[in-house]
């Protein structure tokens, strides 16, 4: 295989002495930067070396070395490899300089991780919790924190079998009926001041302070959508001027379940069902970038057959998936449950395939590390290729002609919710909302993974970066789909469908590994960490739908109230996914 | 921008409110039943689908396919006096690759020896806990446990109703051949192939001696 656009890594640790070292732990890769040099290092990184785009932030609490890790995980978006970089620092007081004046994407990112790992980012804009609520006691991430009712560090649990206690909830055996703590000064939820809405709107304040030189008064309104029926439970602060919108800030975490923790108790194969649940229009995606994340460490080769099997879900996935964003951007404009309809019919033909293949419509936990769970059913093939060549094309045509040329729906989004290609990269967006910016990233293309570098697409591009632009890429990406799927279908080969026997002890060496497929949303990006035992010492989700959050505000800054519900159709949030 | 896109949008809306009659009419002189009938439901759900696609439920079901998982069950075979005999040896990996972790096996133990006779005493799935995800039919090696395909277990009590036991879970073989009919034969296909395997090497190690 010829690799023309892949270059090298630079010796980062002769161009920078002093600054960094290489990561010699065995199985792991990247360098370990100073504490002290990082911003500086980030800021060479950028403008010296090209790494404009940081893929994913996240920290790691090792507990017996009494450090705390930061992983950042860059790449450059003209093309070349990603490079890993790290700073470590005490255990007992995590103090790490923010790098969100050099990729403002790391914005959400740090929030997390300091709500999660209680890593405190020095001169961070807005470091407050994002994830769990404003009274919640801990940082549920670090390994030393316990939740009331707890069982054990890892499962399975002893008390299952062979001498199994009775059957309990965890919910009976609290008082306030929920597995919660209390902080110690928290003394009576009847008495207690929700001081969380005041933090964001002091926050957007102090960030505005002085601008207005008018004596304008600026007013702060709270906006939906509060319903799961639309895009899920999710909260924008909006400050305003008039009607004009100044600055927006997203409020994240009613569905929040903390994926990672759950995760870091399964053992290796028990997380494949879970990730099921983040992107829950896009169950196959999950599974796929998860499995290739823990098949990096084991270092497993999947058979042929499998690797046409992943792929051709996964391109079907992406094809429901961006019917579902573009029918609910109908929803949002106010075209109300027509185009979605039109939509969930063709999906509903793709979850048939889903169900006959995997069991499920929609949590299909279908892929296995080294293959997939079964073989596709008899007739499968037959009927994808009718599905693909005689319906979905035709419909996605339909689609097109009923929306595209529609003048309010032109009107409603062209040139709203502008996001230009700098803001995309600096802000860390991906999948169709980069693209619709005009950045042909895309990382099927930009690190390939499973047979995507035999397969014949074109990355789509849109140049406006506007709600309409990001409407047409979705388009676009679902005819580049069908696509592939033909030639999947053409090409899938007989044979067996995983490698190895298919067996529930998965040794997984000891090492770190970050596995991403360029899922329906953006990049999906699963971090893990194995010391070698079975179940992932570190388990992390860079969740697509949460990181493009991070340029709502860009999106939505001088547009009308009106304007932001389509801004965020045409994100196209699952907030499964964003809030984990 | 005058308008004529929204009428060619609503061109498409009309030309499916039109699909709808025109589909049923046709089926009706082809004297097909479009309703209420196991082809009507597959012709309306196929690739070729025009016209109404929903399905009454509960009137109208769709067929669910082989793979279909929902709940696990124990299957037990029938003995000659109608007793069950569980496949189930209470040997518990399902209960270790349960991923929430749903499953309560308690190992029955031999009365005068106390040692584990390879049976469970009691079963129990906490089926608001389960997620079928089908991990536990997927890795027993004794296809003592497999995903069921009814999918109708609404009740009234969560405590009382949404925890099985062994009674409830329990489905005999025949039932599982009729809801897996693929699977069923691969399996006593591979089941018969081993016992021959292993008739073969004892007479193999029968005729060494």
């Amino acid at each position: 295989m010829e690799q023309t656009i892949v270059t090298q890594v630079p010796d980062l640790a002769a161009r920078f002495p002093g600054w960094v070292a290489p990561d010699t732990r065995p199985n792991f890769q990247g360098y370990l930067v100073q504490v002290d040099r990082l911003v500086d290092f980030a800021r060479k990184l950028r403008d010296e070396l090209g790494y404009d785009y940081l893929n994913s932030l996240t920290g790691v609490d090792y507990i017996a070395e009494n450090k705390m890790e930061v992983v950042y995980h860059a790449s450059r978006t003209a093309g070349g490899l990603g490079l890993v970089f790290k700073v470590q620092v005490p255990r007992d007081n995590p103090v790490v300089p923010t790098l969100t004046s050099i990729y403002r994407g790391a914005e959400l990112q740090e929030r997390e991780a300091y709500d999660l790992l209680g890593i405190r980012f020095a001169k961070h804009p807005d470091l407050r919790r994002i994830l769990t609520w404003e009274g919640f006691a801990g940082h549920p991430l670090r390994k030393d924190w316990k939740e009331p009712f707890f069982e054990e560090d890892t499962k399975p649990f002893k008390s299952r079998w062979p001498n199994p206690e009775p059957v309990v909830r965890s919910e009976d055996q609290n008082p306030y009926s929920d597995n919660i703590q209390y902080p110690d000064d928290f003394q009576d939820p009847e008495k207690w001041v929700f001081e969380g809405d005041e933090a964001v709107y002091k926050a957007l304040r102090r960030q505005h302070a002085g601008e207005s030189d008018m004596e304008t008064d600026r007013m702060i309104i709270n906006l939906g959508p509060q319903h799961p029926s639309t895009h899920g439970v999710f909260r924008m602060v909006a400050l305003l001027d008039g009607e004009t919108i100044v600055d927006l800030k997203p409020v994240v975490g009613y569905l929040h379940r903390n994926h990672e923790k759950i995760g870091e108790r399964n053992n290796w194969l028990g997380n494949i069902p879970f990730t099921d649940r983040l992107d829950y229009v896009s169950s196959m995606s999950n599974n796929f970038g998860y499995v290739l994340a823990v098949e990096q460490l084991m270092g497993i080769k999947v058979p042929e057959r499998a690797e046409y099997i992943r792929v051709m879900m996964a391109e079907l996935t992406r094809i429901i998936s961006h019917l579902i964003a573009t029918g609910f951007l109908g929803n949002d404009l106010g075209v109300f449950f027509t185009p979605v309809l039109y939509c969930l019919e063709e999906r509903e033909l793709v979850l048939d395939i889903f169900e006959a293949v995997s069991g499920s419509r929609m949590m299909c936990n279908y892929y296995r590390f080294g293959g997939v769970a079964r073989d596709l059913p008899e007739g499968t093939l037959d009927k994808v290729r009718l599905l693909v060549n005689d319906r979905l094309s035709r419909k996605i045509d339909d689609i097109d002609r009923y929306l595209t040329e529609n003048d309010i729906v032109q009107i409603r989004t062209q040139g709203v919710g502008v996001l230009t290609a700098e803001q995309a990269i600096a802000t860390s967006a991906g999948g169709p909302v980069l693209r619709a910016s005009g950045v042909p990233y895309d990382i099927r293309r930009a690190f390939p993974y499973s047979i995507y570098d035999r397969l014949e697409f074109d990355v789509c591009t849109r140049n406006h970066g506007d709600c309409f632009d990001r409407y047409l890429v979705r388009l676009d990406e679902i005819r580049q789909s069908l696509r592939i799927l033909q030639q999947v279908l053409r090409d899938i080969p007989e044979g067996p469908i995983m490698a190895g026997k298919n067996t529930y002890m998965v040794k997984v060496p000891a090492g770190e590994a970050y596995g991403r497929v360029e899922g329906p949303k953006g990049e999906l990006g699963f971090y893990v960490v194995s010391q070698g035992k079975p179940n992932p010492y570190r388990y992390h989700v860079r969740a697509p739908s949460f990181i493009n959050l991070t340029s709502l505000a860009d999106m939505c800054k001088g547009q009308k109230v009106a304007d932001t519900v389509v801004i965020l159709g045409s994100i196209d949030i699952v907030l499964g996914e964003v809030d984990r | 921008m005058n308008g004529k896109g929204v009428i060619r949008g609503l061109g498409v809306v009309l030309q499916h409110f039109i699909d709808t009659y025109i589909v049923d009419i046709q089926a009706r002189l082809a004297g097909r039943k479009r309703y209420y009938t196991p082809e009507g439901i597959a012709e309306r759900s196929n690739y070729k689908a025009r016209g109404i696609f929903t399905v009454q439920y509960p009137e109208e079901k769709l067929p669910v396919p082989e793979e279909f998982r929902y709940i696990p069950f124990l299957v037990y075979e029938e003995g000659p006096n109608g007793e069950q005999v569980q496949r189930c040896t209470s040997c518990g990996i399902c209960a270790k690759v349960c991923p929430p972790q749903c499953i309560w096996i308690t190992r029955t133990s031999d009365p005068v020896t106390g040692r584990p006779v390879p049976s469970p005493a009691e079963f129990i799935i906490d089926v608001d806990i389960c997620m079928n995800c089908g991990m536990c039919a997927e890795y027993c090696p004794f296809d003592a446990i497999k995903m069921d395909h009814d999918y109708e277990i609404a009740s009234y009590d969560r405590h009382r109703d949404n925890i099985f036991d062994i009674k409830k879970l329990s489905k005999p073989v025949s039932y599982y051949a009729q809801i897996r009919p693929t699977n069923y034969a691969r399996e006593e296909a591979a089941r018969q192939a081993e016992k021959e395997a292993k008739a073969a090497k004892k007479a193999g190690a029968a005729a060494a001696d």
